[in-house]
């Protein structure tokens, strides 16, 4: 009995804070959704509520398709639906991609391209003003989804350690009608209590992994051997995906990580201990406060 | 190089907070800390030194921590209010906690996170107003590792007296919050003077530098060692692929609990035993310990809903109570106001809550306290009673800080924050002061209640239809209730409560706490119809015992018949009679008039 107490470690501890926060969004949101954007940082949230509901995923999970990930990703993203019979919902912005009104189409710049494809997209689809379409696990396939109930509890895997404006979010996080972020006036939180109670019209973002850092994401997922998209390990070409986006604005790094503990290793004392996670991310270059600019616009 | 975040997770990590009245140190000392434990990215010392060079500027430490939070809107990986850096000890993360009075929400969601505090004191300035309201703070907030750092010796010329008087007076104060500094440091952080070495500056102290001290701050174990308390946080049934585990979600806050350990919860008074400790891929598990979010079954079904408090039959347990006397402080814009309704969370327990009394109003820079306020003011600290509309567990803090602790919600924020000092027991509550003010200026008809007893050929009567689950038993027993009296010629009325939500409650849709202001006025309509002469019927759900003695009180001085429909959860409450759902409804609508001519509100000869 002893040991267990010795054994209690930083991600313990990590773990149980989210899954608490998790319970929390769970109990007290009606209309909640959790965000998926298929990176580790949201499969690690992905997990950690099967880990807070037993086995279950009893939450719809969000995916903002821009029409240019990486093609990968939507492959994992359906594979693992099917596999933990996920409740999978997807949006996009289907206008502007029909339009042609992108980035990679010439129209737009990367910041632009951004807040159209994602931003928007995101904004419009958690309302239920833009179609949504769900996994029909019995067709097999996506269908139009009946729910146009906006979502008021969104549940987003951002670390406090990834950017500068992501350190200055709340466990819990209001936004309001326009889905703007007030960073100089957000409510206190404490003694593990959170801002469940919402005015109509506004919603909350739940951030579960704000305190974890990217090692604490590798190591756990090392820790309870969860699934991982293969693009972020080498795959024999000395390059590998750090951060995970579309493809016109997302280079991979050079490195010949070939699995969870190579990256645990190259992450803590290797090249990239002290070169940014996200650097491999062409929107955050574009303007100075590049990502502050796009998160106050909805951006996760 | 950012040895700052270097993730050795072998380490163990603590949280201290740095707190202090505005400009008198606090990022000087962090930005010194940073330095002269290497933690800053390479160059960066001579590049903040360079640039301050150019602009003809001195040098300063502070400039430090600025330099390096603008880097962060650049993606570099240092937080604004947090710092990471490593001891050959620890990793610490050091809260940078604003000053300044507007700040104080951001000031206690920092400190709330801390383990462990530095205040900061000017040496030349002295104590002043933030230095002891910081003080308060950190002593409400429970953060009993305190050490106090006067800063900026060097304006002083390193005197001991200096040093020695703002101890004294500050030791003083403290004294009275219950707060006991493990220790007073005269540093200057400006010239790293005891920040990580001791200096030949000031040879008559001896004691720990900053970082000493830091290493020597215990991580507390003051969760494991008190009575296990479990917050229900949520009862969960997940269908799906078979699963049949009735699971009680929740974080363990204190203590530790085994596999065959018996059980209460509370406020209801339940019991059972544990049957499995319930975790996700995770090896199986026969004890959990406080900090654990996990889950637990039981060996018998227990009906209770979310915000009950588990505790172990063999130790001391919560106590349960709808009055106690607090300390809280506020931060709402909105002053708070007596006879108002708040939201208050405890533990994982939800309850409408009102401010009875205010006993003082604390000013929190010197102690001195005001009576005869009515309400309690923005960054006010105050002690006063409230009361819940429902009984809630919890602990005294001097029991339990973990469970003795609540915050307050107006205007949909958490608007303060408070700790319980004692339960208030013996009083009247504010529900039933009302009914009796109430039943006195209730202004009463010419017409009896014999006489509309003699005018329609039976009393009056509440029939609430209750029971957790099948609706539409009970609805369909209340209109074929409602159609058999009506038949017959009854006044009678049946409403059912999506009426209630879609019309007269219609303004509590987007309020997440409905379910005790419905009961309210579902009460107080009860006592205006059944004051009319009618039979009113309603079916309601998830309503426990407490409610219904709610809407017994509220309807007094008439009275309420309860039917339970389904198994009967409502131990707590003697309900007049039982139905099973597989039941035929017409016999269950006799059975009812059969109780109703029993009460002799129906007479024999009418039926």
């Amino acid at each position: 009995m002893e040991t267990l107490e010795l054994n209690r470690t930083h991600l313990d501890h990590l773990e149980a804070q989210s899954v608490h926060i998790l319970r929390e969004a769970y109990r007290e949101f009606k209309s909640l959704v959790m965000l998926w954007s298929i990176g580790k940082d949201s499969t690690v949230l992905l997990w950690l509520a099967r880990k807070a509901f037993f086995g279950h995923v009893p939450l719809p999970l969000l995916h903002i398709d821009t029409g240019f990930k990486v093609p990968e990703m939507i492959t994992y993203r359906d594979s693992l639906t099917r596999e933990f019979h996920l409740n999978m919902v997807v949006g996009q912005n289907a206008k502007a991609l029909l339009a042609k009104e992108t980035f990679p189409d010439g129209k737009l710049n990367r910041i632009q391209c951004c807040k159209s494809l994602k931003s928007e997209a995101l904004k419009h689809t958690l309302s239920g003003e833009w179609p949504r379409l769900r996994f029909d696990h019995k067709l097999g396939r996506y269908v139009q989804d009946e729910n146009p109930e906006a979502y008021t509890g969104v549940i987003v895997g951002v670390r406090a350690d990834e950017e500068g404006s992501r350190s200055k979010e709340r466990y819990f996080s209001p936004r309001d009608v326009e889905s703007e972020w007030d960073v100089s006036d957000q409510p206190p939180e404490l003694w593990n209590q959170y801002k469940t109670d919402f005015a109509p019209g506004t919603h909350v973002r739940i951030h579960p992994l704000l305190d974890w850092t990217e090692v604490d994401i590798w190591e756990y997922i090392e820790r309870e051997s969860i699934p991982m998209i293969s693009l972020y390990f080498d795959q024999g070409t000395g390059k590998r995906y750090r951060s995970l986006g579309c493809f016109p604005c997302t280079k991979p790094v050079d490195s010949t990580s070939k699995n969870v503990q190579e990256i645990i290793q190259e992450l803590k004392s290797g090249k990239f201990s002290s070169i940014a996670e996200r650097s491999g991310r062409d929107q955050d270059k574009e303007d100075g406060g590049g990502l502050e600019t796009l998160r106050r616009d909805g951006y996760m | 190089m950012l040895k700052q975040i270097d993730p050795d997770t072998s380490l163990e990590q603590m949280n201290i907070v740095v707190v202090g009245h505005v400009d008198h140190g606090k990022s000087t000392l962090i930005g010194r800390l940073m330095a002269d434990t290497n933690s800053l990215p390479t160059g960066k010392l001579e590049q903040v030194k360079a640039t301050c060079e150019r602009n003809a500027k001195p040098f300063e430490y502070a400039f430090l921590l600025d330099a390096l939070k603008d880097e962060q809107a650049q993606g570099i990986t240092i937080d604004t209010a947090r710092c990471f850096f490593n001891s050959a000890k620890r990793r610490y993360v050091i809260i940078d906690a604003p000053g300044h009075i507007e700040f104080l929400k951001n000031m206690i969601t920092g400190a709330a996170r801390a383990e462990a505090a530095f205040i900061v004191i000017d040496a030349a300035e002295g104590i002043q107003e933030n230095s002891k309201r910081h003080g308060y703070m950190v002593s409400m907030l429970g953060i009993s590792q305190v050490c106090v750092l006067v800063n900026k010796m060097d304006l002083k010329q390193y005197d001991e007296q200096t040093f020695n008087s703002i101890r004294a007076e500050y030791t003083e104060f403290l004294t009275r919050l219950n707060v006991y500094p493990t220790s007073f440091i005269p540093i200057s952080a400006k010239e790293g003077i005891n920040v990580t070495s001791l200096s030949s500056a000031m040879p008559w102290y001896q004691g720990l530098t900053v970082l000493g001290q830091m290493d020597a701050f215990n991580k507390i174990d003051a969760r494991s060692n008190v009575a296990f308390r479990f917050p229900v946080q949520d009862i969960y049934k997940f269908t799906e692929e078979g699963d049949d585990r009735r699971i009680f979600a929740g974080t363990v806050e204190t203590g530790r609990i085994n596999v065959g350990d018996d059980v209460i919860f509370l406020p209801s008074a339940k019991r059972s035993t544990v049957k499995s400790i319930e975790n996700f891929n995770a090896p199986v598990s026969h004890s959990a310990l406080d900090g654990q979010a996990t889950g637990f079954t039981l060996t018998t079904q227990v009906y209770i809903r979310p915000g009950e408090m588990m505790a172990k039959t063999s130790e001391s347990q919560p106590c349960s109570g709808t009055r106690f006397r607090v300390n809280l402080f506020w931060l709402g814009r909105a002053s708070m106001i007596q006879g108002k309704k708040y939201k208050l969370k405890l533990g994982s327990a939800r309850t409408t809550a009102t401010l009875v009394h205010v006993i003082n109003v604390l000013d929190a820079s010197d102690l001195t306290s005001e009576q005869n306020k009515q309400q309690v003011d923005r960054n006010e600290v105050a002690e006063c009673i409230l009361e819940t509309s429902k009984p809630v567990a919890f602990d005294v803090v001097g029991d339990n800080p973990f469970t003795g602790r609540f915050v307050i919600i107006d205007n949909y924020d958490i608007a303060g924050a408070g700790i319980i000092l004692e339960q208030i027991v013996g009083e009247e509550s504010t529900l039933k002061i009302h009914v009796q003010k109430r039943e006195i200026e209730w202004q009463r008809s010419d017409i009896t209640q014999q006489q509309r007893i003699a005018a329609y050929g039976h009393d009056s009567k509440f029939v609430v239809f209750a029971g957790n689950e099948d609706d539409s038993t009970k609805e369909a027993l209340a209109a074929g209730l409602e159609l058999r009296l009506l038949s017959r010629g009854f006044k009678v009325y049946f409403l059912p409560t999506a009426n209630l939500i879609k019309g007269l409650d219609v303004d509590l849709a987007h309020q997440t706490e409905i379910k005790e202001e419905q009961i309210r006025r579902l009460g107080e309509l009860a006592r205006i119809l059944t004051d009319s002469g009618q039979i009113f019927i309603t079916s309601i759900s998830n309503v426990d015992g407490y409610d219904l003695r709610t809407l017994e009180l509220l309807n007094k001085p008439n009275e309420i018949v309860v039917v339970n429909v389904g198994e009967n959860r409502f131990d707590d409450y003697a309900v007049s009679l039982s139905l099973n759902v597989s039941d035929d409804i017409e016999e269950g609508i006799t059975k009812v008039c059969d109780l109703l001519k029993e009460k002799k509100v129906i007479f024999d000869y009418s039926i």
